[in-house]
């Protein structure tokens, strides 16, 4: 079972891969490295991470929200 | 030579096809779960390759690096939020629960099971008839770009109405056939070859051209500066976002993608295909999407416009002959067969969720099998008969059928309208039969008048345009939809006989 902090965590981690998919700071920004648009290689590098955190989710956390009776709106 | 290459490859594709269904049709039993789902069986590679190749396999070939050769290659972080992380959030959130609820109680469509959730065969009804309502012009999209894929190929040897017809004729053989199973099989070797044939065309370019990477972007500096920095007029915050949540979610909706959810043989098999999405995505959209951009800073010319694509062009300039057929050709193959899953799932809407409980509740599971097999004929023909009259524009057909592809192109965004109204019910234990209703009824019409009306000026204001402060109409019609899903579902009272209790709870036993 799940505690309230992993609970919240999560939201906040699962926001915050979707809120910097683009990255935003870098808007307007036209350097290119190793061939590359630098902001290419951020997503590149994002998706990696989106997939990394996705599969720790599955491993720890996976049934969050959905069968945990208390995890659902009342 | 080139062109009888790509026909024989098309047509042994579409042979090799016949064979995995005929195989399929072999180990099938005679039930509808079977047909619909592969009896809820498949693997997390084989349920990733169907899921991808169902929708994207002609967009990562065509549509894709069109996109990013006339406006930049930013479409690929568009199609990295959208398929890589807010489709996998919903995989877990609609996708999960979905199949959680299928396992129990064996429901083979979201209608199926919204109405039993809501015990009411209006909504389910309901459901399947808004799908049916977008689907239905999308695969006449698919049938009118397979017709005019082999009548371009050929130079109008085979004519339009003959290249439909015969994809179509192929297509129901193949489909009432094969099933769900099948057409999985099928899936999973297009996925494959689209894996093996962008990466290869990507490492030929690289090679080909003198000097590399170098060059290419010296061309891009010269030529289109602006494609390197990140955003462009036509690439703004809100059109990206916009994009990337209303397809996302519109995905999510889409019935053949929407039904794969209940097709995992096992909760692992989500949970692998869950982190994988983010991998899939990145490995076939970035060398893809790069290809068409190359194109641009290689000075090579398409004219996308008049329905020229760009990936073709660069092939035939930097690969061997064969390859570029090989390619293109089983492109166009993977193209002309992505209505297969549509016909499947279209059917199984109709038979089993307007058919069954309207017309015949008796029905038994292998004359529900039957009927899903004639369904598929019945939708395939309807919809390639439409197609014809559409593009022959005979008499009245220029307005309905010009309607007929201007739903089609708004499906996405349509079936987004969906996804909010669902999620709320399937996670709001308050939610009410009539505020599901409501909030799809609102969401619907109000996305359907704003796409098809004349723009009006009322005062200051403009109505019915398709767009407002920089965000599409898609988004604000989301948010209408779960706005009054909610205030709907708490002024009034959930119908007694709704089976609130099965659908919550679900770790309790």
């Amino acid at each position: 079972m799940a505690s309230t902090a992993e609970r919240y965590g999560w939201a906040v981690v699962m926001a915050a891969l979707l809120a910097l998919a683009v990255p935003w700071f870098l808007w307007g920004v036209d350097r290119i490295v190793w061939g590359l648009p630098v902001w290419l290689w951020w997503h590149i590098g994002w998706m990696l991470v989106a997939s990394v955190v996705f599969r720790a989710f599955s491993r720890r956390a996976w049934g969050l929200w959905i069968v945990e009776p208390e995890g659902e709106t009342t | 030579m080139t062109v009888g290459l790509q026909m024989g490859i098309i047509i042994g594709y579409l042979f090799v096809a016949l064979g995995v269904g005929l195989a399929a049709y072999r180990v099938t039993d005679r039930a509808a779960e079977d047909f619909y789902l592969a009896s809820r069986t498949f693997g997390t590679v084989v349920l990733l390759f169907t899921v991808f190749a169902t929708l994207l396999s002609a967009f990562t070939f065509f549509g894709g690096p069109d996109t990013a050769y006339a406006f930049g290659p930013e479409w690929i972080l568009v199609m990295g939020l959208m398929d890589g992380l807010i489709f996998a959030v919903l995989w877990y959130v609609v996708g999960y629960k979905q199949w959680l609820l299928g396992q129990r109680y064996g429901y083979v469509t979201l209608g199926e099971l919204l109405g039993d959730r809501f015990g009411s065969r209006a909504i389910r009804a309901l459901v399947a008839g808004v799908s049916l309502f977008w689907l239905f012009p999308y695969v006449m999209l698919q049938q009118i770009g397979a017709g005019g894929a082999l009548s371009a190929l050929t130079d109008g040897t085979v004519p339009f109405v003959a290249g439909a017809t015969l994809i179509t004729g192929f297509m129901i053989v193949y489909v009432v056939l094969a099933g769900m199973r099948g057409i999985a099989w099928t899936d999973t070797l297009q996925g494959a070859f689209m894996l093996l044939a962008v990466w290869s065309a990507l490492l030929w370019v690289l090679v080909a051209v003198d000097g590399g990477i170098g060059t290419i972007n010296a061309g891009l500096e010269a030529t289109n500066p602006e494609f390197l920095a990140l955003g462009s007029e036509f690439y703004t915050a809100g059109t990206m976002l916009t994009f990337a949540i209303s397809i996302a979610f519109g995905v999510a909706m889409f019935p053949q993608v929407n039904q794969r959810f209940f097709t995992a043989s096992s909760e692992t098999v989500l949970k692998r295909s869950f982190a994988l999405w983010p991998l899939l995505v990145l490995l076939l959209f970035v060398p893809a999407f790069l290809l068409g951009t190359w194109g641009r800073g290689l000075g090579l010319e398409a004219d996308i416009g008049a329905g020229e694509s760009i990936l073709p062009v660069v092939l035939a300039e930097y690969t061997p002959a064969w390859f570029a057929a090989l390619v293109v050709a089983g492109a166009i193959a993977a193209m002309m067969s992505s209505s297969d899953s549509m016909l499947l799932s279209g059917s199984s809407y109709f038979t089993r969720d307007i058919y069954r409980p309207l017309v015949d509740k008796d029905l038994s599971e292998t004359g529900e099998d039957r009927l899903g097999r004639a369904g598929v004929v019945v939708f395939a023909v309807g919809a390639l008969a439409a197609s014809v009259w559409a593009e022959a524009e005979a008499f009245g057909a220029a307005t309905v059928g010009s309607i007929l592809v201007g739903i089609g192109d708004l499906a996405f965004g349509g079936f987004a309208q969906l996804a909010l109204p669902v999620i709320v019910a399937l996670y709001w234990r308050r939610t009410t039969g009539a505020g599901l209703v409501a909030g799809i009824g609102a969401s619907q019409a109000v996305y359907i008048a704003f796409n098809f009306l004349p723009e009006v000026g009322v005062g200051s204001l403009t109505l019915f345009s398709d767009t407002y402060l920089g965000w599409g109409i898609s988004i604000y019609c989301m948010l209408l939809g779960l706005v009054v899903t909610v205030a709907v579902s708490a002024t009034t009272t959930a119908n007694p006989e709704a089976n609130v209790d099965d659908h919550f709870g679900l770790g309790a036993d």
